[in-house]
């Protein structure tokens, strides 16, 4: 199991859980829930923000808030 | 008598309601601000059959009804108040066939109200494309609903809408999941406590900050029986609430969605690559806005001239028909240059709004976000920030307007706070007519003076930035979400409908402020107190007898000025402005340019009693004022003082109202106003003492 800003490109990898607490609802309701499916697409100059696929959903959030998601890499 | 039903359209971003609600309603939209806060209101009428209309609200795009932003409150307030006048007769949920399944989220929700719901899916044309297939009799049977789909590109299922709205009667108003049995012991004394209310209007109570007219967060933890919960174990429920809601979801389109992704084009990818690329993707950003900033500069000259022109002979005719008199006088001087100066931003406006929502609509705006995200959160800005700090250079104004899509309030207050050191077009001539003055010609100093100005109002935009970033505190915790669309050919209409809503706004909206102080300046133009204003005619012949007609005419509009209300303040202003290398002259150009800051040549065209106000003329008597020891006024150190004090200084009336209307009061407005026009001041004179 892996931090989300760990995770590397276009490997696909499975939510494995969040830190409720520090993740905004916006994006639990997004998709990032534990279970579904996340890859992540594109990262922007030195890393930050993240561009992720989670679900059928295609969003970026910032490092800051991807190290509160733990994944788990699908074989 | 025709019947109105409310009908609320709702829905995430990006899945194409605001097409939906074009095509309902056509031009008769209005565009108004839900009171005491900047969200925009949007309604407009739709004919459903001859005797029955729908009145369609746009609601603010929400992904769900958990509020995190003032956009999203207005949609849960909305539905949660019965007795409100905009209360829906039935909901619209606008969904999006790829996204469905986050979409649906919303939709559940909803339902979850009791209100008759009606489920749209939107984008119908791109299932062939993307391979989709959707059992629709089953999903209404399952969802408990009627389903449209529509195809706002291709014209299709909008009359299917219309129909289903008007026999909104048949639709069932059963909740859509049983929101109890996510703690069942909670809701349990919850119910017991308020035994009439709907245990999901209260939950929505409970968990968000939203006033309820008959009930009120306060009354539900102040009920004593009630063992109220902290925050994280809520949030923890709510996210529970989402998890089965999903489930549900799930359940639904498990049987009900097919995708065969052999089937699916991806151009997602292929324009990402290339668009998001760390080195390209910048390049082609730079290059977008420079051909954007390159059209607005030249296709907005030509209609302005065309305005500036048209409101100039306007009033030579009204002064020239008219009987001379106030009223002509106010007409020929005040109102109609006001009116032209309103009017002469339009061009600017509509072009820059043109462009920008074209960006927006094709799906770009997200991916430049992405890409700038991280060096203006540096400064305490957002990556949303991009485009107002850009469209400053052009104006202000409608800069100001575009950072409404900037969600997180505070990085939203710092950009509009910022945007006007941005060097705005307005300021070009001032720059022009200075710098030609006072910057020797020989090699590229005329040139990079003029750069250097570009280059340091965007220098001190991000200073103050950060300035601002470190003492300003709000509570609300800052994140960063963004949904990066698919990329879609903008639709015409939706584009030319947003430019005329963003046009109209700043007309009226701005233009009553530009016209009062329009008129005030005008005032205190024409009236002086004393016999040296209204003797201004007979005190000149007799001091330079000597004067022909055409002369003795400007010489005497001058010695009018200079006694005037407006002269006097001037003077009185100079005490203050005279370590700046500033005399009273500048001074009532100065307070002028308030109205615009174009308008300080003109002024010191008329202050220096210039037949023809071509730039030459006017140039050769400033370069020939003096000061009393014989020197010349504008020499390198006012030039410079005046340059910088025009880079720094908050003069732009207009500015000052979008950032009250933006701000809901005047008080960012006016710490704008002094601590721009403080630090200006700063630097006028520390520049002129360094240099004279």
């Amino acid at each position: 199991m892996i931090r989300l800003d760990q995770l590397d490109f276009g490997v696909l990898a499975e939510i494995d859980h969040i830190d409720t607490d520090e993740l905004p609802l916006k994006l639990i309701e997004m998709g990032c829930l534990p279970g579904n499916d996340i890859r992540l697409i594109q990262k922007a100059p030195f890393d930050d923000p993240l561009y992720l696929q989670i679900d059928t959903s295609h969003l970026a959030i910032r490092k800051e808030t991807a190290q509160h998601i733990f994944v788990r890499l699908k074989s | 008598m025709a019947k109105l039903l409310n009908v609320a359209l709702l829905g995430n971003p990006n899945t194409g309601k605001t097409s939906v609600f074009n095509r309902l309603t056509g031009l008769t939209q209005k565009v108004g601000n839900y009171p005491g806060i900047t969200v925009e209101k949007k309604e407009g009428r739709s004919r459903l059959d001859p005797t029955t209309y729908a009145r369609i609200l746009d609601l603010p795009g929400t992904y769900s009804l958990n509020a995190s932003s003032m956009d999203e409150s207005v949609v849960v307030e909305l539905l949660l108040n019965k007795k409100d006048k905009d209360f829906p007769d039935v909901a619209v949920v606008v969904t999006d066939v790829e996204n469905l399944k986050r979409n649906l989220l919303l939709f559940t929700q909803v339902k979850d109200l009791n209100i008759p719901t009606i489920l749209v899916i939107n984008m119908a044309d791109q299932m062939k494309r993307k391979g989709i297939t959707l059992d629709i009799p089953l999903m209404e049977t399952q969802l408990n609903t009627r389903i449209v789909l529509t195809s706002t590109r291709e014209k299709m299922g909008i009359d299917s809408l219309r129909k289903a709205i008007l026999n909104y009667r048949a639709l069932s108003t059963e909740p859509a999941m049983d929101v109890t049995t996510i703690d069942p012991e909670y809701f349990e004394s919850l119910q017991r406590i308020f035994p009439n209310e709907s245990l999901y209007k209260l939950w929505l109570v409970i968990t968000q900050d939203v006033n309820f007219s008959k009930l009120d967060r306060q009354r539900v933890s102040d009920a004593t029986a009630f063992k109220t919960q902290p925050e994280s174990d809520l949030k923890r429920l709510q996210q529970k609430e989402t998890i089965k809601r999903y489930q549900l979801i799930n359940g639904v389109l498990k049987q009900a969605y097919k995708v065969d992704l052999s089937v699916a084009v991806d151009l997602r990818s292929r324009f990402d690559r290339v668009l998001m690329h760390k080195f390209w993707g910048y390049l082609i950003f730079f290059f977008i806005l420079m051909l954007i900033f390159q059209s607005i500069y030249d296709w907005s000259s030509i209609p302005q001239d065309f305005i500036d022109g048209t409101f100039a002979s306007l009033s030579d005719l009204a002064k020239q028909q008219l009987p001379t008199g106030t009223f002509t006088s106010l007409l020929a001087e005040g109102i109609i240059p006001g009116l032209g100066g309103i009017l002469i931003f339009i061009p600017q406006i509509a072009l820059l709004f043109f462009f920008l929502s074209l960006l927006e609509e094709s799906g770009y705006m997200s991916r430049v976000v992405f890409l700038m995200d991280r060096g203006l959160r540096k400064f305490g800005l957002s990556g949303k920030s991009v485009i107002p700090l850009i469209s400053g250079t052009a104006c202000a104004i409608p800069a100001v307007m575009a950072t409404r899509n900037i969600e997180n309030w505070r990085e939203r207050l710092i950009t509009i706070l910022v945007t006007p050191f941005t060097t705005c077009s307005a300021r070009l001539p001032v720059y022009a007519i200075l710098i030609s003055l006072v910057i020797p010609k020989q090699g590229f100093y005329q040139g990079m003076t003029l750069m250097g100005l570009y280059l340091l109002g965007f220098i001190m935009a991000l200073v103050s930035s950060w300035i601002l970033s470190k003492t300003l505190k709000f509570n609300s915790k800052s994140y960063f979400v963004v949904e990066m669309p698919n990329y879609k050919l903008p639709l015409l209409k939706n584009v030319l409908i947003t430019v005329l809503e963003k046009t109209k706004t700043f007309v009226v909206e701005a233009g009553k402020i530009i016209m009062a102080i329009s008129i005030l300046l005008w005032i205190m133009a024409s009236y002086g107190p004393g016999k040296n204003f209204s003797n201004a005619a007979e005190i000149v012949q007799q001091e330079q007898p000597q004067l022909n007609n055409e002369r003795l005419e400007t010489k005497i509009n001058a010695y009018k000025l200079e006694h005037s209300y407006i002269g006097i303040l001037g003077k009185s202003l100079e005490p203050a402005i005279a370590p700046l290398g500033f005399d009273w002259k500048i001074g009532i150009a100065l307070i002028s340019s308030f109205a615009a800051r174009e308008v300080f040549v003109g002024t010191l065209a008329t202050i220096y009693h210039v037949e023809s106000d071509s730039e030459e003329t006017i140039k050769n008597r400033m370069a020939s004022e003096v000061r009393q020891d014989g020197s010349p006024l504008f020499n390198l150190a006012t030039g410079i003082s005046l340059m910088l004090f025009y880079a720094f200084a908050m003069q732009c009336m207009s500015t000052l109202a979008i950032v009250k209307k933006e701000t809901n009061g005047w008080k960012w407005p006016m710490i704008q106003l002094f601590s721009m026009t403080l630090l200006a001041y700063l630097a006028a004179f520390t520049s002129y003492q360094i240099l004279s």
